[in-house]
């Protein structure tokens, strides 16, 4: 079959089960958005600005197992793309994006709407392909897609020239894919994970510190099995929230810079710790050379072997995927004769509930002004703890990942690595295509919302009733308690003279809007919100101008040198 | 601690940038990084020099390999290799100094490939460290131009880098 470049592009998408593409046209890819709508198998989602267009496909890839696609122009298009695809690189999120280039002559001419599109993303993204021939089209999307997906995953970007979706060709899309530069490990090395299964059942103060690598895996009842089976406390890390169940009494709750004291401390003071899927990263240990001064034998499963060692020396790493690690973890443990010292456990048990009889998360209830924390138990208790909540990134992030106690994984939707202001609106809106009967819910503040505020439009057309729950504090919260904490109190930018009215504004975009004021409406304006099955309702909630998140790691301080609330 | 580390990389367009985007957004040291084709035109050869702790050298080496285009990668320096460089130097060679400058050439079995009435170009290759020697070993004020083309490196005996 003799078919355009642009049918290649769609007919590879449907080929690879694409529900939805979220986009935003231009010249480059007129030629793809034409045959776009000479079909109904791909839905198409038109986003108001290229960067909501990522965000909403990596919403899509973190609820769902799937890969998220997004499609833009050339130039500005890709520029206005490259926080997305930055997002979606640090947190390893399985996307393609295609973009379009100008005309294979035009290339290095500075045409109009030309800018170097592999070059800009080279560094943030998996791989990247310029096209340059209409047979190699389909091949390419295809090595896109099991790039994307395989290994450790992460945005591959397809960047094709006009005159080449113009092209015809003979259609013939990839069975397999063989790329002898790129096989990704699976298995772990069976000798290392019989030596950590050893180290495991000597353990007399174990931890086990899980991170996305868990939800990327698919490994949550795995990771459950093991941990129920040793009798091990765990935490989890912001990417890894719901991979383990926070409402279980062997989860200590979130780790690192605003993780709980028992989770930090049992971090620190641990002699064993399993890490599974997680980086050991700035915000999680804090000084590596404090986290070092305790002596402890680390076991660390990994994908990714550049993960390993980074930052913290490890005593057995484990290369492979998750999940057949923990396949063959578990099933030596079965196996295994002997048992973890069960008084030694009874006492490290009875030290941690010590550190969490701090109640380090603990805060005025009793407030007649909004507490943001409030707000998110109050949030979990109407959802019945079972809602797709995405966040943006500030205090309000950090109250939702300490409040909302996940207990399945891909329920938690928030930009741990990169940290994009602008993310949660957008990835919502993927999260409520992929999963339409569900609650879902945007955790954001004031500044936050305004960065992507533009997609209340997206949602009226796509009938998407999300339910936003603004934390309003009329500060730049998190820069606010820096200031603060460092900076003696001199609020440089951090607050905002103007604020528009949320609810009018998101009546204006055809929504429901409510103000909240008050403690006592907090749950009734949630109820409400979550009632209205079918439309969008912003709340826009009042809360304390001068709460501050605890407990708190100081950058460049040890884990254990937390700063705890003046409440406790 | 200096490393020579080598790899076999897809000969596609781009991996080159790669390569060395990688370096610099990492903050590696590169000293020198030279890279063509091999005998399987599909496949280019790249020997980067670099510098690093154990800690660093072990995390380029998996940086490297993470690069889809990267097929292998070796650190020669972890065993017995060889390494050698070309360099082309431009003397001015007048008067007693062309007798003085063909003798140096000479004792460091360098060839003269071009002459003029005012000039050499010099051909040498050796590692590093021979051809820094010859610039000690002649008047560096008679020094018109050098290039070098960095190192490129090989296993010794069996240790073989193909796929
Ligand atoms: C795009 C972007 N710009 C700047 C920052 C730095 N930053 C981190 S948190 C924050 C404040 C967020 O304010 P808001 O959304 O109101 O949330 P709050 O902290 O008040 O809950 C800022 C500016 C960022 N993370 N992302």
């Amino acid at each position: 079959m003799v078919v355009t470049g642009a049918e290649v592009v769609v007919k590879c998408l449907q080929e690879e089960n694409i529900e939805y593409v979220f986009g935003y046209p231009g010249g480059a890819v007129l030629h793809i958005y034409d045959e776009l709508f000479k079909q109904d198998k791909v839905r198409h989602v038109l986003v108001r600005h290229e960067q909501a267009a990522v965000h909403a496909a990596d919403g899509y890839a973190r609820s769902t197992e799937k890969v998220g696609v997004a499609l833009v122009t050339s130039g500005p298009g890709v520029t206005n793309a490259v926080t997305g695809i930055a997002t979606a690189y640090m947190d390893s999120i399985p996307l393609v994006v295609i973009t379009g280039q100008v005309p294979t002559a035009a290339i290095g001419l500075d045409a109009f709407q030309e800018v170097d599109t592999v070059g800009i993303t080279r560094p943030c993204v998996k791989h990247n392909f310029l096209v340059k021939n209409v047979e190699d089209i389909a091949p390419t999307i295809k090595k896109a897609f099991y790039l994307a997906r395989t290994g450790r995953p992460g945005p591959v970007l397809v960047d094709i020239p006009k005159d080449v979706t113009a092209q015809r060709c003979e259609y013939d899309y990839p069975r397999s894919v063989a790329m002898r530069s790129y096989n990704p490990v699976v298995k772990g090395h069976q000798g290392q994970i019989k030596k950590a299964v050893q180290l495991l059942l000597e353990a007399r103060r174990p931890m086990v510190y899980a991170g996305g690598g868990v939800i990327q895996s698919n490994s949550s009842e795995k990771l459950v099995k093991l941990v129920r089976m040793l009798g091990f406390p765990c935490t989890n890390t912001l990417m890894g929230l719901g991979g383990y169940p926070a409402t279980d009494r062997q989860f200590v709750g979130m780790l690192g810079m605003h993780g709980t004291y028992e989770a930090n401390m049992a971090m620190q003071y641990s002699d064993v710790l399993l890490a599974i899927g997680a980086r050991f990263d700035d915000r999680v240990i804090g000084d590596p050379a404090h986290f070092a001064q305790v002596p402890r034998k680390i076991i660390h499963i990994d994908i990714d072997p550049s993960s390993i060692s980074k930052r913290v020396k490890v005593d057995i790493p484990i290369v492979g995927n998750v999940s057949d690690v923990l396949d063959d973890v578990l099933r030596l443990i079965e196996s295994a004769t002997s048992r973890p010292d069960g008084e030694a456990l009874a006492a490290w048990w009875a030290q941690i509930e010590e550190w969490r009889g701090r109640d380090c998360l603990k805060y005025d209830r009793a407030s007649p002004i909004i507490k943001p924390q409030y707000v998110i138990e109050k949030l979990w208790e109407v959802t019945g703890g079972d809602a797709f909540v995405t966040s943006d990134v500030g205090q309000h992030q950090m109250w939702a990942a300490q409040f909302y106690k996940f207990d399945k994984p891909r329920r938690w939707i928030n930009s741990g690595g990169l940290g994009t202001m602008g993310f949660g609106l957008p990835a919502a809106m993927g999260v409520q295509l992929a999963h339409p009967g569900s609650a879902v819910a945007c955790v954001t503040g004031e500044g936050s919302i305004q960065m992507c505020i533009q997609e209340l439009g997206t949602c009226k057309q796509f009938r998407l009733p999300l339910k936003i729950v603004n934390l309003n504090n009329r500060y730049l919260g998190m820069v606010r308690q820096w200031q603060e904490l460092f900076h003696g109190n001199r609020y440089s930018g951090s607050y905002m003279d103007f604020l528009p009215d949320f609810a009018r504004l998101a009546e204006a975009y055809g929504h429901v809007g409510i103000t909240v004021e008050s403690p006592s409406d907090v749950e009734g304006a949630l109820q409400e919100a979550f009632e209205r099955k079918n439309e969008l309702v912003f709340l826009d909630i009042k809360v304390d101008q001068t709460e501050n998140v605890y407990p708190m790691v100081l950058g460049g301080k040890g884990l254990t040198e937390m700063i705890l609330s003046e409440d406790l | 601690m200096r490393h020579v580390i080598s790899l076999l990389l897809e000969n596609e367009a781009g991996a080159l940038s790669r390569v060395s985007g990688l370096f610099s957004a990492r903050a590696y040291n590169i000293e020198s990084l030279t890279v063509a084709p091999t005998d399987d035109p599909s496949l280019s050869r790249m020997t980067i020099v670099t510098s690093g702790s154990d800690d660093v050298i072990e995390q380029i080496t998996k940086q490297l390999n993470k690069l889809v285009e990267v097929v292998k990668v070796v650190d020669l320096s972890e065993a017995a290799h060889i390494e050698r460089e070309l360099m082309l130097v431009k003397v001015r060679a007048t008067g007693k100094d062309r007798e003085e400058l063909k003798r140096m050439a000479d004792i460091f079995r360098g060839r003269i490939i071009d002459v003029t009435e005012s000039a050499y170009v010099i051909e040498l290759t050796g590692n590093s460290t021979k051809l820094d020697a010859f610039f000690d070993a002649i008047d560096r004020n008679l020094i018109l131009e050098t290039v070098r083309t960095g190192v490129c490196g090989i296993g010794r005996g069996d240790r073989i880098l193909r796929i």
